[in-house]
């Protein structure tokens, strides 16, 4: 089954529990298709971030099963999970941006990572800074920047390797309404003009409108429901127009 | 912020292929704060070091001391006639250095003159220690074609057994006890350089396991990012390189100053046996060797133990 068909990520039956804790997530059971744009919704305390963290591959389930780009990562060996970190972008509640590192090496990060040419790396970095307004801002070091700059370099940083899917924490909640909007449009062009998938987690009803075309995922307690008929494929037709989705 | 910048080629991954590695590029040297280890390790290092070379040169020299002393008695043979009547005991030995030339696997034979004997016992008993108050005994010196082992010295002894009063020894085993001694102090030697190298591992291994606990979220980050094992180890690798080579170099020159200082002591005794003791030019190349040794040994374990704090992350 290629790709598309399959989805970039299937979860089967999914649980996660940290420690001997009940579980946070419970039988989660959904597929992300390419090109597609969703939110994820829910009350502070639902999961939002649990799902995220084993979205982005910062945790295993603890049972059930995941496959993300036709691979199993239930059971891939921990070598090969780098490989498959760098088609993701993540953009993290609080930023996670390397405190000691201007903008410029922030967002230089992932490409000098997967061994860029410096050359390309320069280049590359100079334009994502421009395209988030921060070329001004290259040399700053995190601690002078302002939340809103710090959110910008965080996207750069996510976005400059081109992911196949971007995940993004609450990435509004530090930023203004005009910004916040800002920031979807932003995700919007990843989504509409590179054909990346866009999962954004946030408890900011209104957000969700801005997007007309996006899908909606909603965790209440850890368990998943499906407002949009994001989970079903194929995607309700009306959901899907606009947002890529196969 | 509305217009995508265009790709620069090559920038984003390609889905079926490995991404290149740079454990060793720039994006690995500029992960962490310049200075990562804990404050006196290098230090601590240099004193380790420092002592290994002391115990190593020790058990060095120890070993050509005994070498030394040894060396000419490990094929030497003594043959002793007691017997209290002059006449009898230099006819005696005349018949025993004639029994011995003949046999097989005797490379030399020396009736040492009773002169000879006489002044060597001076010191010890006195002028006219070769009176007669006190037996001296016929010495035959023997110098076999191979080592004078226990069944050599059962051979001669059953070619002996016509001359009453014959003892024969390996003169190998005169030294016995004194090699013995140097041995245990060798094993000494080792067992402490052994005992100082567990203890620069365990320092190594706090030091870096501190930094790593301090440089957590950093590498949390670079994890994230898609940053390999080998890209994260590679950052605390080259900490560990500085300041384990500072502290090697350090260590090593200082113990190497000790050990010649020794060295300078012991030469001025002026002894015999002492002087068997001195370093060769492989002692010294072999203890250049500890602070190469000790580097090796402190990369191996911040590699093991980078690897084992990666594995708790995902």
């Amino acid at each position: 089954m290629s790709e598309t068909l399959a989805g970039h990520v299937k979860f089967d039956n999914v649980g996660l529990r940290y420690g001997t804790d009940p579980e946070v997530l419970s039988d989660l059971s959904f597929t992300l298709f390419p090109g597609s744009f969703y939110f994820l919704t829910g009350a502070s305390g639902a999961g939002k971030t649990s799902l995220l963290k084993l979205l982005y591959l910062a945790q295993r389930p603890s049972r059930g099963a995941i496959r993300m780009f036709g691979q199993d990562l239930v059971t891939m060996p921990q070598s090969r999970l780098p490989d498959l970190r760098r088609r993701l972008g993540v953009v993290f509640q609080n930023f996670r941006l390397v405190p000691y590192l201007s903008a410029f090496d922030n967002v230089a990060l992932p490409l000098r990572l997967a061994g860029t040419e410096e050359k390309r790396v320069v280049k590359a970095v100079g334009d994502m800074l421009d395209w988030v307004g921060l070329s001004h801002r290259a040399h700053a070091i995190p601690a002078t920047m302002s939340g809103g700059e710090q959110q910008r370099v965080a996207i750069a940083r996510a976005v400059i390797g081109r992911p196949k899917m971007l995940i993004a924490d609450e990435p509004t909640g530090n930023v203004d309404p005009d910004m916040a909007l800002k920031l979807l449009r932003l995700f919007e062009a990843l989504n509409n003009r590179v054909g990346t998938t866009v999962v954004v987690a946030t408890h900011d009803v209104h957000l969700l409108k801005k997007v007309p075309d996006s899908l909606i995922m909603r965790l209440h307690k850890g368990q998943l429901s499906d407002p949009t008929g994001a989970l079903r494929y194929p995607p309700r037709p009306s959901a899907s127009g606009g947002s890529g989705a196969a | 912020m509305s217009t995508l910048p265009p790709l620069p080629p090559g920038s984003g991954p390609d889905e079926d292929e490995a991404l290149p590695e740079r454990p060793w590029g720039r994006a690995a040297a500029r992960l962490l704060p310049p200075s990562r280890l804990t404050g006196p390790i290098p230090w601590v290092i240099a004193i380790l070091i420092a002592l290994v070379v002391i115990a190593a040169a020790g058990g060095l020299a120890l070993r050509n001391l005994a070498t030394s002393a040894s060396a000419g008695l490990s094929s030497a043979v003594s043959v002793q006639v007691i017997e209290p009547n002059p006449e009898l005991r230099e006819a005696r030995g005349a018949a025993a250095a004639k029994v011995l030339v003949g046999m097989e696997g005797v490379a030399g034979v020396r009736q040492v003159p009773e002169a000879d004997l006489v002044a060597m016992l001076e010191p010890w008993l006195g002028e006219g220690a070769g009176e007669g108050d006190v037996p001296i005994p016929a010495l035959i010196d023997v110098e076999l074609e191979r080592t004078a082992g226990p069944a050599e010295i059962e051979r001669i002894k059953t070619a002996l057994g016509s001359v009453p009063g014959a003892r024969v020894d390996a003169q190998g085993d005169f030294l016995r006890p004194v090699n013995n001694a140097l041995a245990a102090l060798q094993w000494l030697a080792l067992g402490l350089i052994a005992l100082v190298a567990l203890a620069t591992a365990a320092a190594v291994w706090l030091a870096v396991r501190n930094a790593f606990a301090s440089a957590r979220e950093t590498v949390e980050i670079m994890h994230l990012l898609g940053a390999s094992q080998r890209q994260i180890a590679a950052v605390f690798l080259r900490d560990v390189l500085r300041e384990a080579a500072f502290g090697a170099v350090l260590g090593g020159a200082l113990g190497a100053a000790a050990v010649w200082l020794l060295g300078q002591q012991f030469a001025a005794l002026d002894s015999g046996m002492v002087s068997g003791g001195g370093l060769m030019l492989t002692d010294w190349l072999a203890i250049a060797a500890i602070p190469l040794a000790g580097v090796l040994l402190a990369l191996a374990t911040a590699r093991i133990t980078i690897a084992l704090a990666l594995k708790a992350m995902l």
